[in-house]
């Protein structure tokens, strides 16, 4: 009886394992609502992520699914939705890296996007800091209007645009035009997040360097830019990412197919007159990879940061 | 390592005024002595931060002159008063290392690196932080972050040292470790210090002088003792001491002192007021079986009784005739309890009730007869 007694005790206690436990944990979250509701989210968002993916490496030019699948039965029609290329292939890549000049686009785009960061960033972190720090005159004013500006729909100002940039200081069809275009439009954005994580930033800290001997400017790069790293990369990431997806205005103020910025330039891919789909995927996988390594470099800074920015901006 | 550099500070008739507001500091003449040790304390609002902060040049002056050692500095920027500040929250830089923190105000006025690491070194060596160098400081604890805040300010081996509360952030027991520091270090090295804080017992401690502020006004200058045992007015007498001196308010008879609580014959009151305010240590109160014959004997209801060990204060009488005295532990009272306690008539205070000034009297003017009658 005893000996009975104690073999459920084990099995019992076996089965209340710390893994045992920690099973029923995990399964109970996999079998709840919640966890359906985000799987069906994540499908509705990757699904069509992976056709560009299958696509790309399908080396064809065009989707399966859109082939008549009337004939293939059932089965062949449901695996026709499974979005697999039917052979892989690297031969769309190749084609957009070699007989294209996609390249040339993609060195534009590093070279708008890099301009914009930088000199978003330059212009951004000075305007935000004075914006913390100093009292001036219309400085409750300034960041009221920068506030406004970011209400009206960015096509609003093409035209304005255009006519200052391209017709006033003669800078269409060059990288400098679209570099400043981009940098000013991601201004008021980036001096809002930089300002509110400025605040943050206890004011004794340069009193204290102030009295060490510092000049504004020493405190500055030396103590607040270095502090501000975390709201620094985001809004550097903002602004890369503004200048690397834009494409209304990179198309309308560039006409030379050699100044073209890669969203532009993809563009031709699929036309009127052609629908290179598979050069199209190929090239936004390839436009994609900067962005995600970025992501990737930055992503310790970007919780930090983005909260930091939201609780005080 | 670090010179005696030493230089004296003086205000003269400065005012501080935050725009249109009534002035935080109507007009200040204070003078504080090379090598000095001044503690301005007083309660929130008083004005002694922003007087700090004029000294450093964190805040501008409105009108007067500020002078340290010999020159006027109204309009020198911070980095040029040769001036080391010590905050409350540290302000040490987060991102660099205790050495770097301590050496960043040398670097900056571009000091030789060898003669910066000696420096520092010798610093960290005085204030036991040797072991922390590589550390930053959030990896510190807020007494080491302290230590390296106090470290950073002696590298540059400024002529004046500015403490801002610097313990207000510590647990009791490192506030007083640290306490003793500072009163170590300023004996060492002999820098005129100016220290601002709201706990009395660190201005008693620490101060060679205290300077004790209220609502911009310097209320009383001297050292603990005199603060102590000769406050110029209520708020002085209020202020200094722990538990605060006891205010009765009195009314003068020309001869006696009466409130419904006791009746004190007395001579020379007729130059006084009718209404006067009758201040009694809580200390210099005793049991009546224990006191001298000639001490005044009074009697009132205890109000509550605080026990701490050796001793205890008991809260007595009711409506504006209360008082605590700090009595031996040693006996047991109960509340509502009628005690029976003395003092010496030479030892209270007096103090007009309208201007709160201290009504100075020539001493052993107290009648021989004098005694305690209760009403």
């Amino acid at each position: 009886m005893r000996q009975i007694l104690t073999q459920n005790q084990s099995a019992a206690g076996a089965l209340e394992s710390p893994r045992w436990r920690r099973l029923k944990s995990v399964l109970r979250d996999v079998f709840s609502w919640r966890f359906a509701l985000l799987v069906f989210a994540s499908l509705v968002v990757i699904y069509p992520l992976l056709w560009v993916v299958s696509l790309a490496f399908s080396g064809q030019q065009s989707l399966q699914l859109v082939q008549d699948t009337r004939d293939l039965g059932l089965w062949g029609q449901l695996a026709a939705l499974v979005p697999l290329p039917e052979q892989w292939s690297l031969q769309n890549f190749r084609a957009v890296l070699t007989e294209q000049p996609f390249m040339r686009w993609l060195l534009n785009s590093v070279v708008v996007a890099a301009g914009t960061t930088v000199i978003g960033l330059v212009l951004s972190c000075t305007a935000a800091y004075a914006f913390s720090r100093f009292r001036f005159p219309g400085r409750n004013r300034g960041l009221m209007l920068f506030l406004v500006s970011q209400m009206f729909p960015a096509v609003l100002m093409l035209i304005p645009l255009y006519v200052i940039v391209v017709q006033w200081l003669g800078l269409g069809n060059s990288w400098l035009g679209l570099i400043l275009v981009y940098a000013i439009t991601a201004l008021p954005f980036c001096v809002w997040m930089l300002k509110g994580y400025f605040d943050t930033l206890p004011f004794e800290i340069e009193e204290s360097a102030l009295l060490e001997g510092a000049s504004r400017l020493t405190i500055f790069y030396r103590i607040i830019l270095p502090l501000a790293r975390p709201a620094i990369a985001v809004t550097g990431l903002f602004s890369f990412m503004t200048a690397w997806n834009e494409f209304i205005l990179a198309s309308i103020f560039m006409d030379d197919e050699a100044l073209y910025t890669v969203p532009v330039g993809l563009r031709f891919f699929v036309s009127d007159y052609s629908s290179e789909w598979g050069y199209f995927a190929a090239g936004s996988i390839l436009v994609s990879v900067p962005v995600i390594l970025l992501f990737l470099a930055l992503q310790r800074f970007l919780v930090s940061g983005l909260s930091a920015g939201a609780v005080k901006g | 390592m670090i010179g005696i550099a030493v230089a004296s500070i003086e205000f003269r008739g400065v005012v501080k005024r935050y725009a249109d507001s009534a002035p935080t500091l109507p007009g200040l003449d204070l003078h504080i002595r090379d090598g000095e040790f001044m503690v301005l304390v007083g309660p929130s609002g008083c004005g002694k931060s922003t007087t700090l902060r004029m000294i450093a040049g964190l805040e501008s002056v409105t009108a007067g002159e500020l002078w340290i050692g010999d020159r006027l500095v109204n309009d020198l920027p911070p980095r040029d008063r040769d001036v080391a500040m010590v905050f409350q929250n540290y302000a040490l830089y987060p991102h660099m290392t205790v050495f770097e923190n301590m050496a960043f105000g040398l670097r900056v006025r571009k000091q030789p690196e060898r003669e910066i690491r000696t420096r520092v070194e010798a610093a960290a060596e005085t204030l036991g932080l040797v072991e922390l160098l590589a550390r930053k400081p959030g990896q510190l604890s807020g007494g080491q972050c302290q230590r390296v805040a106090l470290g950073r300010a002696m590298v540059r081996d400024p002529q004046v040292f500015l403490f801002d509360e610097p313990l207000s952030n510590l647990d009791a027991e490192l506030r007083v470790q640290m306490r003793a520091s500072i009163g170590r270090l300023h004996r060492e090295f002999g820098t005129t210090s100016v220290y601002v804080t709201h706990d009395q017992v660190e201005a008693m401690t620490l101060g060679s002088r205290i300077a004790i502020l209220n609502g911009g006004e310097l209320m009383q200058v001297g050292t603990p003792m005199e603060l102590y045992s000769d406050p110029d007015n209520v708020f002085v007498a209020g202020f200094m001491g722990s538990p605060p001196m006891n205010i009765l308010p009195v009314s003068n008879l020309g001869h006696a002192l009466e409130n419904r609580l006791l009746q004190l014959p007395r001579q020379g009151l007729e130059r006084f007021g009718a209404e006067l305010l009758l201040g009694l240590r809580p200390e210099t109160l005793c049991p009546a079986a224990e006191a001298p014959a000639h001490w005044v004997r009074f009697s009132a209801p205890v109000e509550m009784v605080e026990t701490l060990g050796a001793e205890m204060l008991v809260h007595l009488g009711e409506g504006d005739e209360r008082l605590v005295a700090r009595l031996p532990g040693l006996r047991s009272l109960t509340p509502g309890e009628s005690l029976s306690l003395a003092f010496d008539p030479a030892a209270l205070y007096l103090f007009d009730a309208g201007t709160r000034q201290r009504l100075r009297e020539p001493r052993a003017v107290v009648a021989p007869e004098s005694e305690l009658v209760t009403p």
